[in-house]
């Protein structure tokens, strides 16, 4: 290879530069999203694992079940019935997008548009006013 | 192939007996009985088919009509746009003449004429907005109820045009914005799509009656039109009953009673 010395020297400061956000801020999770939990209710309709990885999913499921077939109620893993329904079911609970969905998805960059239509009851007072 | 006399005459006995049946048979107006036989309801008992009926007579003064819009509008949000050509409504008040424009012409009392009359979306069952729909927003579930998928619309006002009862409407406006008090209980639309009347659907398949039928006070029926005890069969056998624009064969299920 021609150049070898400053090729490689120039390959290697090429990798560390790319990788600056890597390195840097290895170690330091600063940016962690930090949605707040209901204060009143501690279990969610599914464990808290299977909600993080798959929430989205469920509530496409309960999109398409509630409006496109007709089903009313969702029998969660343990047999206990709930109604499948965002505003109904999961802001009783939860009851600001803002505080809780909104955190996580801004950090992750994920826009879904439930909440064009879609309205949680703390927003309902700020509409109302 | 030949044919001989006798055989002939036979056929064209059976073909013009035929003809006429169906033509006698084709008007969904007249007798409710036989509104409810040409629509073949008699033989599907263990089936559901939603219906309305409407008594026009026990609508009398204007609150009576606003009590059933109100408990529409203010449960499913629909926002009060004051612009008459780009307002918003899933159940309103129009005039025979506007409502029935095809049966004003008929030897019909003054009386009849001059009332008001409920309208909302005829949960045809022969919907024609199903079929525009280039997305398959709209549709028709196995009970007859025509809905609207509001997370499929995208707002290209085909359904709009095809609904002979003006039945939708389009968001021209932020609909929040027109919303005195927001219900939390049921979304609200966002700009750029159509909406219109989905009979409750969510409250039918609770077991609950539709909210204009139970804010009506008893003016208004509803039920299953398979079932031959449902109140809405009853008060249609008994009564005469119209139906809205019966000759283009949408086949409306809201009865009016006249």
């Amino acid at each position: 290879m021609y150049n070898s010395d400053k090729v490689i020297i120039g390959i290697i400061i090429f990798v560390l530069f790319f990788s600056m956000p890597f390195w840097l801020n290895f170690g330091r999770a600063k940016a962690l999203p930090k949605p707040e939990l209901p204060a009143d209710s501690k279990e969610c309709v599914e464990s808290r694992e299977y909600m993080r990885a798959y929430h989205m999913k469920m509530l496409l499921d309960w999109r398409d079940q509630k409006v496109r077939e007709g089903k009313v109620y969702y029998m969660n893993s343990q047999g206990k019935f709930y109604k499948m329904s965002l505003q109904n079911t999961c802001m009783k609970c939860h009851k600001s997008h803002e505080k809780f969905c909104d955190r996580c998805h801004q950090t992750v960059s994920a826009h879904p548009d439930c909440w064009r239509c879609h309205i949680a009851p703390e927003e309902v007072k700020n509409v109302n006013k | 192939m030949s044919i001989s006399r006798r055989e002939f005459l036979k056929l064209a006995g059976v073909i013009s007996g035929v003809t006429v049946a169906s033509t006698v048979g084709g008007v969904l107006i007249g007798r409710g009985a036989d509104v409810l036989k040409e629509l073949g309801a008699e033989d599907k008992p263990k089936t559901i088919r939603w219906a309305m009926a409407i008594d026009t007579r026990q609508f009398k003064s204007d609150e009576d009509f606003q009590k059933v819009i109100q408990a529409c509008h203010k449960y499913h949000n629909v926002p009060n746009i004051p612009d008459p050509i780009r307002q918003v409504k899933w159940i309103w008040v129009d005039t025979f003449e506007r409502a029935f424009p095809t049966l004003e012409h008929e030897y019909i009392s003054e009386e009849v004429k001059k009332r008001k009359f409920l309208l909302l979306c005829n949960h045809c069952d022969n919907p024609p907005c199903v079929r525009v729909c280039p997305v398959r927003a709209t549709f028709k579930r196995p009970d007859g109820v025509v809905i609207q998928d509001m997370h499929r619309c995208i707002g290209c006002k085909f359904c709009m045009a095809a609904c002979p009862y003006g039945s939708r409407n389009y968001n021209f406006y932020p609909p929040r914005e027109f919303l005195g008090e927001i219900n939390p209980a049921y979304p609200t639309r966002s700009t750029g799509v159509v909406e219109k009347c989905i009979l409750c659907f969510e409250r039918l398949d609770e077991g609950k009656l539709p909210l204009c039928v139970e804010a009506s006070e008893g003016k208004m029926y509803f039920g299953n039109l398979h079932d031959p005890n449902s109140p809405v069969r009853k008060v249609i056998a008994e009564n005469i009953v119209i139906v809205r624009k019966p000759e283009i064969t949408t086949k409306p299920m809201v009865f009016y009673i006249i």
